[in-house]
Formats: C-alpha cells, sequence, structure tokens
C-alpha cells in the first residue's frame, strides 16, 4: 500500500515528459527502485511521470563507433540484446545476475544508475566499460562520463529536471576483456561487493567497485598495479583494492569483512581477463 | 544520510528520519484504465497509487494472486502481462493499461479442468499452507515460456523470485521438472 496521494502522467515524448518534471515530480521507469521507497514513506512526490513507455527511451543500437542504450530500457532487453551480446557481453551477463527475473522484466539500467543504491550491479560494470551518461533537461543535453556520475549516497549528477536518456559506451576494441564479479547478498540478490574490470588490447586495465563505499567508483591504485599480468602482479594489485575508500559496514558486513571480499573478487575479476 | 531501502536496515533508517507528513490540501484524480484480465476486458477506475496487485484483488475481486510482502521481495503477487512474469504488487494498475493480464484464475484451460502445472503441484505436493502457489505457478508459466529452463539447477536460479515459506521447494521444482517434460 502507498500512503501518499500523488498524480500520473504517461507522456509519449521525452519532451512532453520534459514538461512535466520540476516542483515536486518523480521519474517513473520500472518502479522498482522507486515504488519500495514510497511504500516505506521515505519519499512522498506530488507526481510521477511514467517514462517506461517512451519509445525513443527504448531502443539498444549501435552508433558510428559507440553502444547506446536507452535510458527506458530493461535489464532483461540488455539480457537478450544480439548488439549487446556481441560487443559488450559482460553487460548482459552482468544483467542476469540482477535480482531475479520478475525484477529484470521491470527494472532498468536507467532507473538503476539514477537511484545510484551503493550496492546496485549496473554502476561497477558501467565504469569499467567507460560508460557515459547522457542527461537532457530543458535547457539541452549534457554527456557525464560515468566517473563524474555517482556523486556520493544515492546521490548523482542528475538534477532535478533532468532526464537520464541514454548510456553510451565505446565499442570495445578487438581484444578487449571483461567480467563482472559479485558476492551476492543471498536474501536482496544485490552486490555485497561487486567488481567489475577490463583489459584492453593496450595492456591497461579499468577496475570498479560497487556495493563498497557509499558511491561506486573506479580504482586507480589497482589499475596502475596490473602490470603485466602476471599472477603475482595481479595478486599484489588485488591487494590494493579500495585502498584510501570510505568503506561500508552494516548488519550484513563489517568494513573488515567488506575489504575482504574487495580483495577476493578483485582478483577474482582480474583472473578472469587472463588468457 | 539518505536511506537505503534493501541495502541497509529500512526500520532504522526510519526512525532517524522523521515521517514525511501526509498532503492534505489537493485533491486527486481517479484514472480510468481498461485491463484485459484473463481475457476479459475490465474498466475501472482507479487512483494513481493502486497497484495491480490491489486492484486485482479489491477492485476486480480476484484474490488468487496474493500479497506477501507488497515490496518485491517474494513473488507471491506474480502475475503474467502480456505474457512475462511481473510483480503485480511493484506495478501500478495505471501503468498497465490496455494490457493482457493472467492471473492463477486464467490459466486452467476450462471450469472443470485444471493447468497441468496446477495439476503437477498438486501430483508432487508442492504446497503446505499454498500461499506462494499462485505467484509460484504462474511465475513457472512464465519461465516454460521464455524457454531457459532445462536442468534442475537452472530451474532454481530462475525461479528464484518466488519464495516458498513453508519450504516446499524441492517438490515445486519436482514439480515444475514435471512440467518441463
Ligand atoms: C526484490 C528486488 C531485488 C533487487 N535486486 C537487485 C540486484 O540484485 N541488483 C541491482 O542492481 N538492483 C536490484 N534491484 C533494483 C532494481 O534493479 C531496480 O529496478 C533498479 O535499481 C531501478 O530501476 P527502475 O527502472 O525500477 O527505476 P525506478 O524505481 O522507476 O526509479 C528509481 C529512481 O530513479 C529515477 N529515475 C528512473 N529513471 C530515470 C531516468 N531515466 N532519468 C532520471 N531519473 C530516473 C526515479 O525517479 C527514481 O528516483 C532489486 C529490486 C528489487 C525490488
Ligand atoms: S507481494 Fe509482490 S513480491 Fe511479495
Ligand atoms: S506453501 Fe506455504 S509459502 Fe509456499
Amino acid at each position: 500500500m502507498i500512503s501518499y496521494p500523488f498524480d500520473y502522467v504517461r507522456p509519449e515524448s521525452v519532451e512532453e515528459a520534459l514538461e512535466h518534471l520540476g516542483g515536486d515530480t518523480k521519474i517513473l521507469a520500472g518502479g522498482h527502485s522507486l515504488l519500495p521507497t514510497l511504500k516505506l514513506r521515505l519519499s512522498a512526490p506530488d507526481k510521477l511521470v511514467d517514462i517506461a513507455r517512451i519509445a525513443s527511451l527504448k531502443k539498444i543500437k549501435k552508433d558510428g563507433d559507440e553502444i547506446v542504450i536507452g535510458g527506458a530500457v530493461t535489464h532483461r532487453e540488455i539480457m537478450d540484446s544480439e548488439i549487446i551480446q556481441k560487443h559488450l557481453p559482460v553487460l548482459s551477463e552482468g544483467a542476469a545476475v540482477i535480482g531475479d527475473p520478475m525484477i529484470r522484466y521491470k527494472g532498468t539500467m536507467g532507473g538503476s544508475l539514477a537511484h545510484a543504491d551503493p550496492s546496485a550491479d549496473w554502476s561497477a560494470m558501467v565504469l569499467a566499460a567507460g560508460g557515459e551518461i547522457v542527461i537532457q533537461s530543458k535547457k539541452g543535453k549534457r554527456t557525464v562520463p560515468a566517473t563524474e556520475f555517482f556523486t556520493g549516497f544515492y546521490s548523482t549528477a542528475l538534477k532535478d529536471g533532468d532526464i537520464l536518456i541514454e548510456i553510451r559506451f565505446p565499442v570495445p576494441e578487438e581484444g578487449t576483456k571483461m567480467t563482472y564479479q559479485k558476492f551476492t547478498q543471498p536474501a536482496s540478490r544485490f552486490a555485497l561487493v561487486g567488481c567489475a574490470a577490463a583489459r584492453l588490447p593496450d595492456g591497461s586495465a579499468r577496475v570498479a567497485f560497487t556495493g563498497v563505499a557509499d558511491a561506486p567508483f573506479r580504482d586507480k591504485g589497482v589499475e596502475e598495479a596490473v602490470g603485466d599480468w602476471s599472477e603475482a602482479t595481479l595478486e599484489a594489485a588485488a591487494q590494493k583494492a579500495a585502498e584510501g575508500q570510505n568503506i561500508n559496514a552494516d548488519h550484513y558486513a563489517s568494513e573488515e569483512y567488506r575489504l575482504h571480499l574487495a580483495k577476493v573478487y578483485c582478483k577474482r575479476a582480474l583472473l578472469q581477463l587472463v588468457n | 544520510m539518505s536511506f537505503c531501502v534493501y541495502t541497509f536496515n529500512p526500520a532504522a533508517m526510519l526512525t532517524e528520519n522523521a515521517p514525511i507528513l501526509p498532503k492534505t490540501e489537493r485533491s486527486f484524480d481517479t484514472k480510468s484504465i481498461t485491463l484485459t484480465v484473463n481475457g476479459k476486458p475490465r474498466e475501472l477506475n482507479v487512483m494513481p497509487w493502486v497497484s495491480l496487485l490491489d486492484a486485482l484483488r479489491e477492485y476486480i475481486g480476484l484474490t488468487g494472486t496474493k500479497k506477501g510482502c507488497d515490496h518485491g521481495q517474494c513473488g507471491a503477487c506474480t502475475v503474467l502481462c502480456d505474457g512475462k512474469r511481473i510483480l503485480s504488487c511493484l506495478t501500478l494498475a495505471t501503468m498497465k493499461e490496455g494490457a493482457e493480464i493472467t492471473t492463477i484464475e486464467g490459466i486452467a484451460p476450462s471450469d472443470t479442468d485444471l493447468h497441468p502445472l496446477q495439476k503437477a503441484f498438486i501430483e508432487n505436493d508442492a504446497f503446505q499452507c499454498g500461499y506462494c502457489t499462485p505467484g509460484q505457478i504462474c511465475s513457472a508459466i512464465g519461465m516454460l515460456q521464455e524457454g531457459k529452463a532445462h536442468s534442475r539447477e537452472e530451474v532454481k536460479e530462475l525461479m528464484s523470485g518466488n519464495l516458498c515459506r513453508c519450504g516446499a521447494n524441492v517438490y515445486i521444482i519436482d514439480a515444475i521438472m514435471e512440467g518441463i517434460k
């Protein structure tokens, strides 16, 4: 049951949706984070703007040397997309470990990034895949690299009146490898700790964590330590996981345990990328 | 500090955050929507905040679909929407304007016969209290249509959104494995 009343609109286009935003309005995509929040009385917007059926936000396409995922594309659509399976298989494999099948039919990548739960799965994968977030407001469009998008606990670069319309990824160069490894919180299936990693053909790495700190982050310390990708170097690199981060503690995992998991899952991810 | 719905402790967060007071000044309009439920068009006048689950149970009187947690965590409210399994508790009825919904009441071929999965659930003792059963069966129908579950392990994983508090899971998987054959 939702205790507070609100209006509901379902615009047909992004332009129309923008007209509805402002004041105490919230965007509704899959509703699988927002509706529980309303039920828990943690938020009481006046109006929900349902973007889940806006056709322009539902597309997955290859645009030159970029892969573009629309702001209202669901986890399931990413899992099943041939374009994603071909160019960014890590995302289709990653989608398959989010929640359960019912969650994946409704939840969206855009909604997950906008909600910025510190344990969400997409955040780490989008960071490691070098993603950029395209945001539209009445003033125009802007593109924010994923590295600047997450600003803190449930906080992002999105402002009132903004719609996340696309997530763009560079088509990985031939020979790039990516993986996502997570320790699943057994009840919710969120990432207690998740590590996404990419190995580029020039030998460099992109390594990102979710579940560890208030916000997901790229881990420069690990990235710089992968060296020749020998097992010994990778072991040393994984020991640097989350160095300098303010590590979360809650009733699921202490700070010490989370840090331990970060190292273990970092090593697993890096080893996946060898050979 | 903000709040976190699943990863931290919501109860603790609620006491830390002052409750938001209801807004009394405004009036809100009902929405007229049409849903096709078990093949029958249904015109409903619902407030925007009525969930699909409440619309089915309280407005249409189809109480087969159950409310376990109302927060997306248990799967008791699973129905088929345009053939796909979804959680009706985390769906507003208005969001599904024009959709075809199938509930447990709509899966049997006739009034005197049962769906093969219903039969398999009975034959395999796949319930105790039965509260999770409508969601389990709707979810299993959705899963079989997806065509990805072949082994017992795959079925377990792909039915992971449906919890059984009585612990009939082993027999539930048996029944579904029979359905796959
Ligand atoms: C039982 C359960 C288990 C789950 N397990 C996992 C899990 O294992 N891993 C995981 O990562 N997630 C998990 N989730 C969360 C799920 O993936 C959510 O669906 C997702 O985080 C939010 O997407 P949504 O489309 O449902 O967004 P909504 O709930 O509709 O919106 C969430 C927030 O984002 C805003 N928003 C949505 N879209 C946009 C947009 N395009 N532009 C700007 N703002 C926008 C909304 O206003 C709202 O504040 C789980 C959820 C449930 C209920
Ligand atoms: S009642 Fe919908 S998932 Fe529990
Ligand atoms: S039979 Fe009782 S909850 Fe499943």
